[in-house]
Parts: C-alpha cells; sequence; structure tokens
C-alpha cells in the first residue's frame, strides 16, 4: 500500500514551522523534521540539554563532546547560539515559550493522550524528557507510522500503553494521513489520495470526522 | 578565603558513606570524571565511600565515570531520568539482579527539584507527569482548570562538578553545553566541590561572565586538560585500568 516515508512525514511537518518559531525535535525519527526547513522561514531549535540555536551535525572527527544534543549525538554552534542550565531549559518547555514540539509515538488517543515513553514493565524504565515536553510548547505534533509494523492503528480510541501526558497532542502527522485533535476526536485534514476513506478508516482505531474538506495529501520525493 | 584544594584526593576526602551525591553532566558533556575516579580510588582503598545515593541524568556508560562506581559497587541508589545510554550494561545488570535502586524521574521535573532545593523551594506544582504512572501516589491540584502534580525539593550532601574556569572565591563559568545540571546541582548541595580545567585569582573572571556565584560552591581543584567520558567510551577504556 502507498505510504509516505519517514522523511516525508518529517517533510510534511515542516511545512507547518513558520519563520521565527521556537521548536524542539524529539530523539530519533523528529529529528529529521530539521532537514526540510521550508526555503526563507528560519525555525530556532531548542535541545533540552541546554542548547538554543545549534547548527547541523560537525564533520566525522570534528565532534565537541561538550556541544551535543538530548539525543547525545554531535552538534556545531552558529551565529546567535546560547547555552544555559537545565532549570531554564524545561522552563521553557513548560513555561509555554516553545512554539512547537513534535515527538514520536507508540499510540495517540482521541483526546490527545500519548504515549511514547514506555512499552510495558519490562527492562529499565527510562523517561528523559518525553513528559516535560508534552505540556508547555503551544502545539504539540506527533509524526509516526499510521499504524504498528504488525499493522494495528496507533491512532487510537484509549492508550493502552503507560501514558507520557494527558491530553496533550494537538495534531499527527502519519504516513497516511494529517490529522488533528479537536474537541476530544480525531479531524482529519489531509489523506493521500491513493488511500480511500474507508480504507483509512479501516487502519484508525476510532472515527475520523470530517470538518469541512480533506485535503490531498501531496508530499515530494525527499 | 581561598578555595582551591591541592589534590582532587584531598577533595573528595570527606564524603562518607551513605552520602547523597548530585554528579553534574549530561551523558559525557559535563561529566567531572577526574573527581569522580578520585573517589573510587578511595573506595578501592579503603572501602568507603559505599551506600552512596547518586543523582544524574543518566546512570553510567561502558566503564568509566559513574557507571565504574556502579561497577564497582559503591552505588545503592540512582534519581535520574534517563538510566540508557550507549553502553548501559553495568547499571542493567545490577538493576535486573535487584542490586541498585532507581528513582525514575522525568528530566524537567528533576531538574526543578534540584533547582527548588537549591532555592529553598519544599514543593512546587508542575504539569510533568499528571495522569502517568511516575505521578502515581503525589498529591494533584488544579490551578486555573489545569491539572498539576506536587513535587518535592531535592538536596545531596554534596555535589560533584566540573567547570572551565573557576576563581579562588568559587566564581564559575562552564563549557558549551557541559553546564547542563552543574549550576543547578551547586545551589542544592550542602558542599559543592567542582573540578576546574583553569584555577584563577578574583578578578581573573569577568562579573558579567561569572555563571555559578561562588556562594554556591566550597571547593575547586584544578584539573588541566580534563578527559572526556565520551572519548573514554570510545577508546573502551575502563576504570580502574583493567591490568593485562
Amino acid at each position: 500500500m502507498t505510504k509516505l516515508s519517514n522523511a516525508q512525514i518529517a517533510w510534511r511537518a515542516a511545512q507547518d514551522i513558520h519563520d521565527g518559531a521556537y521548536v524542539n525535535l524529539g530523539i530519533g525519527f523528529p529529528e529529521m523534521v530539521a532537514r526540510f526547513q521550508p526555503e526563507g522561514r528560519q525555525a530556532i531549535f531548542h535541545t533540552e540539554n541546554g542548547i538554543l540555536g545549534f547548527g547541523e551535525a560537525p564533520a566525522p572527527g570534528e565532534e565537541d563532546w561538550d556541544l551535543i544534543n538530548a539525543g547525545k549525538k554531535a552538534v556545531t554552534i552558529k551565529p546567535g547560539t546560547a547555552f544555559f542550565h537545565h532549570a531554564d531549559s524545561f522552563a521553557m518547555v513548560r513555561g509555554g515559550h516553545l512554539d512547537v514540539a513534535i515527538l514520536g509515538a507508540y499510540q495517540v488517543a482521541q483526546n490527545g493522550d500519548l504515549a511514547n515513553w514506555s512499552t510495558g514493565p519490562k527492562g529499565v524504565p527510562a523517561v528523559g524528557g518525553a513528559m516535560d515536553l508534552v505540556h508547555g510548547a503551544k502545539r504539540v505534533a506527533v509524526i509516526t507510522d499510521h499504524v504498528t509494523k504488525d499493522g494495528k492503528p496507533k491512532l487510537v480510541e484509549r492508550c493502552t500503553l503507560p501514558l507520557t501526558g494527558v491530553g496533550c497532542v494537538t495534531r499527527i502527522y502519519t504516513s497516511l494521513a494529517v490529522v488533528d485533535i479537536e474537541g476530544g476526536r480525531f479531524v482529519l485534514r489531509e489523506k493521500l489520495a491513493a488511500v480511500s476513506l474507508d480504507e483509512l478508516q479501516s487502519l484508525t482505531g476510532a472515527p475520523l470526522h470530517l470538518d469541512g474538506a480533506v485535503a490531498d495529501l501531496t508530499v515530494p520525493e525527499v | 578565603m581561598d578555595k582551591r584544594i591541592a589534590s582532587l584526593a584531598a577533595a573528595v576526602a570527606g564524603i562518607p558513606d551513605g552520602a547523597t551525591v548530585m554528579i553534574g553532566g549530561f551523558g559525557g558533556s559535563g561529566a567531572p570524571i577526574e573527581l569522580i575516579h578520585a573517589l573510587i580510588d578511595r573506595y578501592l582503598a579503603t572501602g568507603s565511600p559505599k551506600d552512596l545515593t547518586v543523582i544524574n541524568n543518566n546512570a553510567g556508560n561502558g566503564h568509566v565515570g559513574i557507571a565504574a562506581m556502579i561497577e564497582q559497587g559503591m552505588v545503592r541508589k540512582m534519581i535520574c531520568s534517563f538510566p540508557r545510554s550507549a553502553d548501559p550494561r553495568v547499571f542493567t545488570e545490577r538493576y535486573l539482579a535487584g542490586e541498585i535502586e532507581l528513582e525514575l524521574v522525568p528530566q524537567g521535573t528533576l531538574a526543578e527539584r534540584i533547582r527548588a532545593g537549591g532555592a529553598g523551594i519544599p514543593a512546587f506544582y508542575t504539569p510533568t507527569g499528571f495522569g502517568t504512572d511516575l505521578a502515581k501516589g503525589k498529591p494533584v491540584a488544579d490551578f486555573d482548570g489545569r491539572s498539576y502534580v506536587q513535587e518535592r525539593w531535592l538536596k545531596a550532601d554534596f555535589a560533584l562538578i566540573k567547570a572551565e574556569t573557576g576563581d579562588t572565591l568559587g566564581n564559575l563559568t562552564y563549557r558549551m553545553a557541559a553546564r547542563n545540571f552543574a549550576p543547578i546541582m551547586a545551589m542544592a548541595a550542602a558542599r559543592t566541590i567542582a573540578q576546574v580545567s583553569r584555577a584563577v585569582e578574583p578578578g581573573g573572571i569577568d562579573p558579567e561572565a561569572v555563571v555559578t556565584p561562588g556562594i554556591f560552591v566550597d571547593a575547586i581543584v584544578a584539573v588541566a586538560d580534563p578527559a572526556q567520558e565520551e572519548d573514554l567510551n570510545r577508546a573502551n577504556a575502563h576504570y580502574p585500568q583493567v591490568q593485562a
């Protein structure tokens, strides 16, 4: 079945980041969003360990391990970079100063609940900044495949996995669609033209509501 | 007043069994490797300090720094947000064997609990964790239509931190993102010991550039060219060194 690649999902999410936005990208797949900033717009990226406005990864061998992001990967400074301590960093997060946080997900519920930190009680639990990031940013967006590896819906009525946050997600970019969360419901905004509404609904764990026209989700090869 | 201490061994000499120790660093950036290894040296020579509670964002990586403390059996409990790393085996094995306790705290809550400890605020409310497993048993309250979890301050007997430049009054500057938890840990510990890459006289730091004012710092020990944990791990280093 036709679906967007992770890079294409990241590209679509990047189109909604306005010029001058302060943005936090979750570790892993969401970091890809930074590669697709539209021409002429400048977003300023925040990383939890204490940098605003960091630059690209350095060339191999050029790493400075005092200059890393939240995923502990080496980054660079550029004109306008700022450093700060951890309490200030999370004041930026919780205090409503970030315009958008873009995160991965195991499950998102129609009321905006997010599960993205734990798949259950096995092993060593680790949370990092996941639970902080879902509170405070003006928009909390999720980028994800529409279904799990074994085909189960990731957009669900209620999360069955441990919650990261309650009622926090505002928009979901999936491999098939763009879905907003409004008034405790999934509202379909865009879908791939090749996927019918019925097909999309059958891969979604809660009703998709329509509010006006559904646009085609068109993404270039990236 | 001169807060300089001549040796790493003297700097960590007063840390007793059972102490709560905040250790700066986020992964390898800002990890005070030389202070940690001095503490391990003391433990290997004297059997003390042990039964430590260690507060850090992580729970060690590889076989150096905090991981080496855990490997030697000095740590009874970790308070951290993310006990995973490129090589988390030392903590993982002890944890799964029930040999080390873990208090898992969301990263921003960990930072704010430490800040609150240093600022004399015994408890605060945060939206982080509300409705999740990590808020179970904690008081909750609504303010202006939103729900919040009550969290308690976090203090320590000692903080071990790494700074870039320190003057003899304890004023500190940091290097890039190595700053992370150090300024707030310095505030929250009864005794803060900073290893500094460069020790200077008063006046050697522009007052406008001071990040941690000396009132929060009790001792500085000069360590020129400090080791970087990430470099040690990439070289597969162990502490103490395995004898061939």
